[in-house]
């Protein structure tokens, strides 16, 4: 495992907020997923290790909670509200529009591996759908054509050409 | 009759112009000042005015707060803890969110005045893993209030201390169940515990007696331990005390959150009014009143009884339109106030397809520990999609609800009521739209219907 001395850091230190170790095994799983991109069988058992128990304790948290993957995504991750306020509104299109764009499948990395589009489940902000959220970032009232611009924002800072419909 | 005012108790300075999340905002504001006086009385005391109060839970079940707080085993000897529910995860519900985000301060001191009400030296905050900016946003709220002595070791120089920490979940829906929180907080699946004995005021986190409160709830304590139990007991209405916050989506032109005293707004004016009422060219045709899994209302439908005014029994005749947006009107009309989430659909939607959308929501989020909710909540996902994609039959409405009448009861915890009470509505109030959907599904769809499944 090869973690960044800051990720290193972090571990450290979180462990220290809860009486019993296993409980870090969320906060660990986030850590090791944002310094590697996902959780391989290495970090499993590395965690494990780390938290003194054994590597099916890691691995039974990976398979359950969703925001955690096994194989790698795409550069940037695009995941779209799939549930009722969002569909009502026209998250289904929204979400065809970003497939579209990047000419991918629903969570499939897109040729030359620059996102993974993915639907999800509500997202916690009905009021302002469809909404979408761009790695760690909301965005609000997303229909088709501000997937568009959002897509055409992606490609120029990857330095994809903008516009290919 | 016109829709009162709001009354915007906790959401008072969301979107207020120049009000920002640090510390100084929050200071400048009063904040804090309710702390200050709170961890100079007795902790019994501040109990008191929460049971006074009246206030019912605003996760979803509306138990009254100061009752769960005294079932908590204070006799054990073991730590007590406070595990604050940030896990909104409830389809059509973005409360917390905005708590969260705006106006972090209110939120932990709510937790502090718990924690000291309570004589608990820790806390967790439990946010959804969805909420990343959210999760930052608290990590430098707790740190700016421990750095000015209202966290941590000896707040105010009482010698009274309590650490509190945000863990981030990672996209179980379940984790909002009390005890399913609790077990992924221990580092496991969260599998729900079985009740009895896994009561979190006796056996909670770490087998410890624990309190779980949702974020609103613990925002209202902070509002009740500044103007004292009795005067907040005469906000809102008898048994349904205090503000609560609507949160509104779907087919209105004003979608968004509104905090009004409980049961002091009917869902009509909600809707019309306040909501600016339905899209251009439409009607309304369904409404779930607190959150995906509360059972529809039609519009159109009577709902008819008896209830309790004052000490009297009254009649009552109501549209969904007149139903007073509380705990127990709501409860009367079939349905629940939930977490206040109102998803309103009209005349364009299906209800067939809408219910297949919900019915993949709660297959998706099972947890899969009990068999009936397990497989029902497959199934009725797997039947509701063939009907979308596939072969409708008019047998399928009754099918649904089969299925859905074989979960409820049966399972460890009330996700197995809140898959089924979707298709058990929907499939009992739009009967005819499932019986005749194979028929609909030929004529070609109108533009801008949006697909649901």
């Amino acid at each position: 495992m090869n973690l960044s001395a800051e990720t290193l850091r972090r571990i450290d230190e979180v462990i220290t907020h809860y009486p019993v170790k296993r409980s870090a095994a969320l906060p660990l799983l986030h850590f090791v997923q944002e310094d590697q991109g996902h959780i391989s069988n290495e970090a499993v058992e590395w965690i494990a290790e780390r938290l003194g128990l054994q590597p099916i304790n890691i691995y039974e948290l990976v398979t359950f909670y969703p925001m955690f993957r096994q194989k790698p995504i795409g550069r940037r991750h695009i995941k779209v509200c799939r549930t009722l306020s969002c569909a009502i509104m026209g998250g289904y299109r929204t979400c065809s529009e970003f497939q579209r764009q990047f000419g991918t499948g629903l969570g499939e990395v897109s040729p030359g591996g620059e996102v993974t589009v993915e639907f999800v489940e509500c997202l916690a902000s009905c009021g302002t759908a469809p909404v979408v959220m761009i790695d760690d970032e909301l965005h609000e009232r997303v229909d088709a054509a501000k997937a568009r611009a959002l897509s055409d924002r992606i490609k120029s800072e990857s330095g994809i050409a903008a516009g290919t419909r | 009759m016109p829709a009162p005012e709001q009354h915007r108790l906790i959401f008072r300075h969301i979107d207020e112009v120049g009000y920002s999340n640090d510390l100084a905002c929050y200071l400048a504001n009063g904040g804090y000042e309710v702390l200050r006086k709170a961890v100079q009385r007795k902790p019994e005391e501040l109990v008191d005015e929460v049971k006074k109060s009246g206030l019912r839970g605003r996760g979803g079940a509306g138990f009254p707060c100061g009752v769960k707080w005294s079932l908590l085993d204070r006799k054990s000897g073991k730590p007590i803890y406070l595990v604050v529910n940030a896990d909104e995860s409830e389809p059509g519900t973005f409360k917390d969110r905005y708590i969260i985000h705006k106006d972090p301060h209110q939120l932990i001191e709510g937790i502090m005045i718990t924690c000291f009400a309570n004589k608990v030296e820790r806390a967790y905050i439990y946010i959804r893993g969805e909420f990343p900016d959210g999760a930052k946003i608290l990590e430098k709220a707790i740190a700016e209030a421990r750095a000015a002595g209202f966290a941590g070791p000896n707040i105010l120089e009482t010698g009274y201390g309590c650490e509190i920490y945000v863990h981030r979940g990672a996209g179980a829906y379940i984790c909002g169940e009390e005890t399913g929180l609790i077990e992924s907080l221990e580092g496991k699946r969260p599998y729900p515990r079985i009740k009895p004995p896994y009561f979190p005021a006796v056996l909670g986190l770490y087998q410890c007696p624990t309190i779980v409160n949702n974020v609103e709830t613990l925002c209202h304590v902070k509002h009740i331990a500044g103007m004292g139990g009795e005067s907040y007991s005469r906000i809102g209405t008898p048994g349904n005390t205090g503000t609560r916050i609507l949160c509104v989506s779907g087919h209105v032109q004003r979608p968004g959150y509104y905090e009004f005293e409980v049961g002091k707004v009917t869902m009509g004016q909600l809707l019309n009014e306040v909501c600016g009422g339905p899209l251009p060219g439409r009607t309304f045709k369904a409404v779930i009143p607190g959150g995906s899994s509360a059972k529809v209302l039609r519009f159109g439908e009577r709902y008819k009884g008896k209830r309790k005014v004052g000490a009297e029994m009254v009649d009552f005749d109501w549209g969904v339109e007149d139903i007073p947006m509380d705990f127990d009107s709501l409860a009367l009309a079939g349905s629940m106030g939930g977490s206040g989430g109102v998803i309103v659909m009209d005349d364009s939607t299906s209800m067939v397809e809408a219910l297949g959308n919900i019915n993949a929501f709660y297959s998706h989020e099972s947890c899969g520990q009990c068999t009936p909710c397990r497989e029902g909540a497959l199934w009725m996902k797997k039947i509701t999609a063939r009907m979308v994609h596939g072969e409708a039959r008019p047998e399928d409405g009754a099918l649904l609800k089969s299925v859905a009448d074989q979960i409820a009861g049966r399972t460890i915890c009330a996700f197995g009521e809140a898959c089924a009470w979707p298709t058990q509505s929907f499939t009992a109030k739009f009967g005819d739209e499932f019986k005749g959907y194979a028929q609909a599904k030929k004529a070609p769809r109108p533009d801008g219907v949006a697909e649901l499944v």
